[in-house]
């Protein structure tokens, strides 16, 4: 990983703790993954629900403890960071939430939500400059500055997420985590809360971790990607070539899935129908191997490590590929 | 509050008559205890032995009492005690139920604590609880509010530590911890807020039973001192007179049951408008 990465995870373990039928289990959400982020880039995560990669957004703004692993943030370590640091932390690394009905307090004012972040960190030196940059962000999200004063029963869904992504960039961050950030909106909003988080990357110059399931939206909007699989990365690369040559074969069965509008191209190819392992019983070796076409012996003993196919930063953990 | 909001909140009421003849009686109840010394006929303390156990006539409307006092005067005075006990129980139960329900929620090692001595206040019923405290604490008017208010301060953290449970699991409080909030700022700008509305609803309820409660030690004489007119006090002093005097025991009695009643038919309305689902009846968008 280069020295220009403004965000470095290495390998980042994160556990719950859960009762089920009196018993105390602790379950494995993410488990070792690494990943870097560097300035300017989008990175995809995708995997199925349930993977970890949410988890791992999550862990990035410490909404969850990770317990084990580092997050550097500029080269400082942002979970052992003290106040100072956690506080450079919570400006410059933003989240955009997947529900845009769940995310806005429904009885505060629009720019009250918006402007959150800065009253919680002191960043306004009176009203007026306040009320400012809180019309100037939400222009910038192509909301009318008037909205400020609405609550967001007022809104659509589209409005509304347009709305949370202005509290993600007021003040402008380095980081905009993005889960999901699309996916509970119509069709047609979609592609243009897309094309306005690719505006704001362009002009405020973020750099982005988008978490989705959707490898169509990844394909659109991430530079680089990484495959998740029960909690682990499986797959890593440049989103063209992991695309259009997936080698994993969950990556393969991923892309087998995503619908063609050509109906005379059929899905071809192993599309999966079965669930993953429970997370409370991991397998012992490829968390992969019960749905795998090419599972072999090995991979029912051996856990498949991340190794680098040498070519174009590409990385695969699978022993029969 | 604008036009347009006030008419928000009048509706439930005006879709609903008996919501409406509640907060009618509720609002009469109020307007005697500011207004009592103006609108009461006589002094409530008055003795008259001469016109003692009068029935209700023109000159008084309600009738006399065993020193001939007036009756009507009495039970307008008494308003005022009863808006007292009111406001002091639900004081008192909102200014410890919400702290205590707030942070158990968001502290739960506390938490566990503090709801396991709720559930042990919970176990007694309400006016048992009260007259056990009394007992020890002897009767008085400060006493007899701390009685009941505690009772009534169980059943406020219960719903407070049930609904701030819930915000605390809310994307919006989620969003609010990345960007750094602090427990302050939660409670503050977000849990507090959406509190207002159920705890509004709360208070008209436990102000209706803080009315039955204070009614009740009124009664037992562990209330209100027996100087001051209250409708449990009068209900206390009228029943060895029942048979005699029955309109002695009817109107104080007609009063705790009208405002009690009254409070449970504004409570109502107040939840329909509060509660979202309710909204779609009142014809109100969103």
């Amino acid at each position: 990983m280069s020295g220009d990465d403004i965000l470095d995870v290495r390998d980042l373990k994160v556990s719950f703790a859960v009762r089920r039928a009196g018993r105390k289990y602790r379950v494995q959400a993410v488990d070792g993954v690494s990943l870097a982020l560097a300035e300017g880039e989008v990175l995809g995560i995708v995997g199925e629900s349930g993977c970890g990669k949410t988890t791992v957004g999550r862990a990035i703004v410490g909404l969850v403890q990770a317990n084990g692993g580092s997050i550097r943030f500029k080269g400082v370590d942002a979970m052992g960071a003290g106040r100072a640091g956690r506080r450079a932390m919570h400006l410059n690394v933003r989240m955009v939430f997947q529900d845009p009905y769940a995310s806005l307090n429904p009885r505060r004012t629009i720019g009250d939500s918006v402007a959150e972040a800065g009253d919680i960190n002191g960043i306004f030196r009176d009203r007026a400059e306040r009320s400012a940059m809180v019309a100037e962000t939400l222009a910038a999200v192509g909301l009318n500055p008037s909205f400020a004063a609405r609550y967001p029963y007022e809104l659509s869904g589209g409005q509304r997420q347009r709305a949370g992504i202005a509290r993600a960039i007021l003040p402008t961050p380095s980081i905009v985590i993005a889960d999901e950030p699309v996916s509970a909106l119509d069709v047609s909003v979609q592609a243009q809360v897309l094309n306005l988080m690719m505006d704001l990357r362009e002009q405020l110059r973020l750099s982005m971790l988008f978490i989705s399931h959707d490898l169509g939206v990844i394909g659109q909007i991430s530079d680089r990607v990484v495959v998740m699989y029960m909690g682990r990365i499986v797959e890593r690369g440049r989103t063209r070539t992991v695309l259009d040559h997936p080698l994993h074969p969950y990556t393969r069965s991923l892309i087998a899935a995503i619908p063609l509008p050509d109906p005379s191209k059929r899905i071809l190819g192993a599309i999966e129908t079965s669930e993953p392992p429970s997370l409370f019983k991991r397998p012992s070796g490829c968390a992969y191997a019960a749905r795998c076409p090419l599972a072999s012996e090995r991979c029912l003993i051996d856990v498949p490590e991340l190794r680098s196919t040498g070519t174009d930063e590409r990385a695969l953990a699978c022993h029969n590929v | 509050m604008s036009r347009d909001a006030a008419i928000l909140w009048l509706k439930p009421f005006i879709a609903r008559p008996i919501a409406l003849a509640g907060l009618g009686i509720l609002l009469t109840t109020v307007l005697a205890a500011l207004l009592a010394p103006w609108l009461s006929p006589y002094d409530p303390n008055a003795i008259d032995p001469v016109i003692r156990l009068t029935p209700p006539n023109a000159i008084h409307w309600f009738g006399t009492d065993q020193f001939g006092r007036d009756t009507l005067s009495r039970v307008i005075h008494s308003a005022r005690m009863a808006l007292l006990i009111g406001s002091g129980v639900v004081l008192f139960a909102l200014a410890t139920g919400v702290p205590v329900g707030i942070l158990s929620a968001l502290f739960p090692r506390l938490g566990h604590v503090l709801m396991r001595m709720i559930d042990v206040l919970m176990a007694f019923p309400t006016l048992l609880l009260a007259l056990g405290l009394i007992v020890i604490l002897g009767p008085s008017l400060t006493n007899a509010i701390l009685a009941i208010g505690l009772g009534y301060m169980t059943t406020t953290t219960r719903i407070v530590y049930g609904l701030t449970l819930r915000l605390r699991a809310e994307t919006y409080v989620e969003a609010s911890r990345s960007m750094g909030a602090g427990t302050i700022w939660l409670i503050g700008r977000h849990i507090l807020p959406n509190l207002i509305s159920p705890l509004l609803v709360q208070a008209s309820f436990v102000f209706a039973f803080a009315q039955l409660g204070a009614a009740s030690l009124d009664f037992l004489g562990l209330g209100a001192p027996p100087e001051i007119p209250s409708w449990g006090n009068m209900l206390a002093e009228s029943r060895t007179f029942v048979t005699r005097a029955p309109w002695l025991l009817f109107f104080p009695g007609m009063m705790i049951v009208a405002t009690a009643f009254s409070l449970n038919l504004v409570g109502d309305a107040l939840r329909d408008r509060l509660d979202p689902r309710f909204r779609q009846v009142f014809g109100e968008k969103g």
